[in-house]
């Protein structure tokens, strides 16, 4: 599996939005003066008349996007993910989907691991609030490789998208082969005892987890659950049939998010094995070196792997 | 705002009744969507939609929502509602005619409870600063909202002041008057920068137990005031 370690969800973005503007002249970016952090320096050089500084001003941000879209542009309204969706909610919700504008939502800086910004700049609520809303989609994607695959496809899907990226240089967990659906999750991993369902950076940690407990002699299946909506039932649906326990991983409140998606699917069973949620358990962040908080908050596979041992 | 709305669909903006998606047209937005029934009214006489439908306002099953919603109604241009919202759409839309060298104009019509709204300034600096000039904004200056008068729940004077110093050119008018209407929107037409509107109005103008009183603002006559009403309009 090629490995890109240095390269993030946000520079797949960053590099995708210039190829789609490229193929696409009805491509608009805009920002609330976070050109550079949200990897728009690129597009704003390639295509300047097309690029629209809004200062710091989500919800005008988001207002102008969805009048961009009324007359037929596909505006990509970029900021950190505290502050877009999570400032600019009203405008997302009737402007962009009451009305189905084809507004493109850019959550940057997304998880605990936006790190030493500390906990006022991590967003955790983020996919549950857009989990909620009707005509929204929600795609976490992975890795870079697979952030390219997803900036193009939300571009491509005609509607209001979200998509969550970061900062953080996660493991490559998918290749430029891959294929990429969206609303169908991806097996990476095939196992029989126990699965892990993962989104985002956690997807990489899933797979670390599976690989550690091959000296347990435990089966660990990995899925990678990129789009959170639509959510894709039918993969949860397979995944039961043996196992004996569930695991989510997110960078996100364990409310709401992937974790809650998971158990809504699950509630419709009469028999299923259980699930235990990893995700930010009902608190804020704070300040610290990426990897250093992701071990504090118990988001690794290490404290995946004593969560099976412990449950099995 | 009657006379608003009906000097902007028969007279000054470029519409198209039997096809409002017409790409060339001006776009009316309405950004303090609770008015909704004059809109649907000037609608409905301007031949957007059967004038029978008008009496389904609010039922179950209807178009014509309490709000308007961008998708049920001809004639719509945006779901509006949560005031603040509708100045910024008009943004996107002056930005994108900018952008495709285009010469549709936008006006956009808000409230003053409205101006309470962050989203609102957030609208007025961007457009004023990009001199977006193909925007005309209307202010419904009644002096009422919800809570009381708007010198009672917040005050937003000096209205035309604050907006002159976000980059726009204002003009006062008394918004009754539908020569007053023509002549500044012949004026907004001269400008560089975008336009604000503020038509001086009297909330409920004509009818002598509801004009300017505050307690109107979001409440149906009941039918026998709706009688005495009309024989006072008549």
């Amino acid at each position: 599996m090629a490995k890109e370690n240095n390269k993030t969800t946000r520079d797949g973005f960053g590099e995708a939005l210039v190829e789609a503007a490229t193929k696409n002249s009805a491509v608009v970016a805009l920002t609330a003066d976070l050109r550079e952090s949200m990897r728009l320096d690129a597009f704003a050089q390639t295509f300047p008349d097309r690029f629209f500084e809004m200062g710091v001003a989500e919800e005008n941000m988001v207002g102008a996007a969805a009048g961009l879209a009324l007359a037929g542009k596909i505006p990509v309204a970029c900021s950190y993910a505290v502050f877009n969706p999570q400032n600019a909610m009203g405008p997302i919700r009737t402007s962009v989907c009451y009305s189905k504008t084809n507004v493109k939502i850019i959550g940057g800086h997304a998880g605990i691991s936006t790190g030493p910004d500390g906990a006022t700049h991590q967003a955790l609520e983020d996919i549950a609030l857009m989990r909620t809303l009707p005509n929204m989609i929600v795609v976490v994607p992975a890795d870079y490789q697979e952030a390219k695959k997803a900036t193009h496809a939300i571009i491509e899907h005609h509607g209001p998208a979200y998509l969550r990226i970061g900062k953080f240089p996660t493991n490559a967990v998918t290749t430029e082969s891959a294929t990429f659906e969206l609303g169908r999750a991806t097996t990476l991993r095939q196992g029989n005892t126990v699965a892990i369902i993962a989104c985002g950076t956690m997807v990489s940690e899933a797979l670390r987890a599976a690989e550690l407990l091959e000296k347990y002699s435990i089966s660990v299946e990995v899925l990678n659950m990129h789009t959170i909506k639509p959510f894709d039932r039918f993969s949860i649906l397979e995944l039961v049939q043996q196992k004996k326990l569930l695991i989510s991983m997110e960078e996100h409140q364990i409310t709401g998010g992937l974790g809650s998606a998971i158990a809504e699917v699950l509630s419709e069973l009469s028999h299923h094995p259980p699930l235990h949620r990893m995700g930010m358990l009902d608190t804020f962040g704070e300040s610290g070196p990426d990897r250093e908080l992701l071990k504090k908050y118990e988001l690794t596979a290490e404290a995946a792997v004593a969560l099976v041992l412990d449950e099995l | 705002m009657v006379e608003v709305f009906v000097s902007l669909y028969f007279k000054l903006a470029e519409q198209k009744a039997d096809n409002p998606s017409w790409p060339e047209r001006d776009y009316v937005l309405l950004s303090a969507g609770h008015i909704c029934p004059v809109l649907y009214a000037t609608l409905a006489e301007r031949g957007y939609f059967p004038l029978s439908e008008l009496a389904t306002l609010r039922d179950i099953n209807s178009r014509l929502q309490g709000h308007p919603h961008l998708h049920s109604l001809p004639g719509i241009e945006i779901s509006s509602g949560p005031l603040g919202q509708g100045l910024s759409q008009a943004i996107g839309l002056a930005m994108a005619f900018q952008l495709d060298k285009k010469t549709n104009h936008v006006f956009c019509i808000l409230s003053d409870g409205e101006q309470q709204e962050g989203q609102t300034w957030e609208a007025y600096m961007y457009a004023g600063s990009h001199s977006l000039s193909n925007i005309t904004v209307f202010i419904d200056r009644n002096n009422i909202q919800i809570g009381g008068t708007t010198d009672q729940v917040l005050p937003i004077n000096p209205l035309d002041e604050k907006i002159r110093a976000f980059g726009w050119n204002t003009i006062t008018i008394d918004g009754h008057s539908y020569s007053a209407i023509e002549n500044a929107v012949s004026d907004a037409q001269e400008s560089d920068q975008p336009t604000a509107i503020i038509c001086n109005t009297t909330p409920g103008k004509g009818v002598s137990f509801i004009e300017n009183d505050f307690t109107w603002h979001g409440k149906p006559p009941t039918e026998s005031e709706l009688q005495r009403a009309l024989e006072e309009l008549t």
